[in-house]
């Protein structure tokens, strides 16, 4: 089994716990190792480009050199710190003049340049390197036809298409519906959620994730699940104020994809971060 | 009310303003933009600016640089790249975006106290001094900054954060702080030369 460099990022740490819990069990139990990247600093996020693009690269260009350094991929489960990585591992390695001295630097630190890790993401590990039919063989648990609506978001399917189809991925879709569960037809899959707008223009944000939120409902999902600590973020936060705003009933828990993988691999519940949901969970527990 | 002419002379005009957001952006593509409209029909959030994509791409190419740089548009573009992947000329629409607003930010020509600009500013500030982002000062700033009122609305999620163990209390800081600033002064360096 292949041996990856882990890179958190800062909402795995705060906001996203539990994220990071269930993604540390799930891939334990698969036997899939991880190391932390040892001093990784932020990735800047979409902030950092736009202010200053060099100094978007070169603080991404710190992480890319130091995860260079240890010769593995890099796994990042935010789809922000995700895009932010791969987008500067492109530019530094196609363009390296236009962002200049820097890159001396960044060979110095990684002991190679071009760089020739590639910066991946957990659900496309699972896909693509351990696979589908080896996943099913360690499922323990059968999720009896819960109703998952699988949003990916924007960022792990789009600029990038190399690994699902930008306006109708299924990968989420086929790893959920290896545990017994339903994946419902979802046609906001990709929607936006606006991300950062939820904190800076609430009358966006808002109506972004009510949309998806309601669109989840319609179909009769149980459950939301997300690969993304902002979606996760927005989607489950923001239900009292758009409830009031709305007037109609979207409430609905908002999952990580690895707390239901967990689920089916029959993790200890309590490894798998499901205390830090704000939303009552006594429909989902009597509905598995 | 005042009376303004609603309609630009061709003097007016920047013609420089193309050539610089191609090189900003290092998308020459912009050039080949057909109009078709794609990037607006797929733009979640073109019902709510003042200029959608399309026609932020025909104000580019024919140099309305005034109005481009001081709209909403390019903030409330979300990097979704949902336009991006779509556009048939292959203009590479979002990282367009993102030049616009560093473009923007430069000249000092954003909206006054808009939320989004100041989000972007202050986390970048956070980052350059600790090399870590920390999601409850960012907030903090920018409501204190913007709408110190907003935060009365963000305490319930605030609570909720606390009670489920989500909110970073305490500032997070990398080790190799030197390293990551030689970075940004060589990066500094180059930029004044």
């Amino acid at each position: 089994m292949r041996e990856y460099t882990y890179y958190p990022g800062c909402s795995i740490k705060g906001t996203a716990k539990h994220y990071e819990e269930s993604l540390i069990s799930t891939f334990n139990e698969l036997g899939i190792k991880m190391k932390e990247l040892d001093d990784w600093n932020c990735c800047g996020a979409t902030a950092y480009f736009s202010v200053d693009e060099k100094m978007a690269i070169a603080i991404s260009g710190r992480n890319l050199a130091l995860a260079q350094k240890e010769g593995r991929d890099l796994v990042a489960p935010c789809a922000g710190c995700y895009l932010t990585l791969r987008k500067s591992l492109e530019f530094l390695n196609t363009s390296p003049e236009k962002v200049g001295k820097i890159v001396k630097e960044l060979k110095e630190i990684g002991g190679e340049f071009p760089f020739t890790i590639r910066v991946r993401h957990p659900l496309e590990i699972l896909i693509n390197d351990y696979g589908l039919d080896e996943i099913k063989k360690k499922i323990k648990r059968d999720l009896k036809g819960l109703r998952v609506a699988c949003y990916y978001g924007c960022q792990v399917v789009r600029p990038f298409t190399d690994f699902d189809d930008p306006d109708y991925p299924t990968s989420l879709d086929r790893l959920m519906e290896i545990t017994g569960a339903i994946a419902v037809n979802y046609s906001p899959k990709t929607r936006c959620c606006g991300g950062s707008l939820t904190g800076t223009v609430e009358e966006v944000g808002l109506r972004l994730n009510y949309i998806l939120l309601k669109e989840a409902k319609k179909e009769n999902a149980d459950v939301i699940v997300t690969i993304c600590p902002l979606c996760q973020f927005n989607l489950e936060m923001y239900q009292d104020r758009i409830i009031k705003k709305y007037g109609e009933n979207i409430r609905i828990p908002v999952f990580y994809f690895t707390q239901i993988l967990g689920i089916a691999l029959d993790i200890p519940v309590k490894e798998l971060g499901f205390s830090r949901s704000v939303i009552p969970l006594n429909d989902f527990w009597a509905r598995i | 009310m005042e009376i303004e002419r609603k309609v630009k002379y061709e003097a007016e005009l920047d013609k420089n303003f193309l050539r610089e957001i191609i090189e900003l952006s290092h998308c020459e593509e912009i050039e080949r933009c057909i109009q078709c409209g794609t990037c607006s029909s797929s733009c979640p959030m073109a019902i709510y600016m003042d200029y959608p994509p399309r026609k932020i791409m025909a104000m580019i190419k024919e140099g309305f640089k005034k109005e481009v740089l001081k709209s909403f548009t390019i903030w409330l573009c979300s990097s979704c790249y949902t336009c991006t992947v779509r556009c048939p000329a292959q203009i590479k629409i979002t990282d367009v975006m993102y030049a616009l607003k560093r473009k923007a930010i430069e000249d000092g020509v954003y909206p006054a106290r808009f939320s989004i600009p100041v989000l972007d500013k202050e986390m970048t500030k956070i980052i350059k001094s600790t090399g870590r982002n920390w999601e409850m000062g960012v907030v903090l700033k920018l409501y204190l900054k913007t709408n110190p009122l907003g935060l009365l609305k963000m305490a319930p999620i605030g609570l909720k954060l606390m009670k489920t163990g989500r909110m970073g209390l305490k500032r997070e800081s990398i080790k190799n702080k030197k390293q990551l600033r030689n970075l940004l002064d060589l990066v500094k360096e180059e930029v004044n030369a």
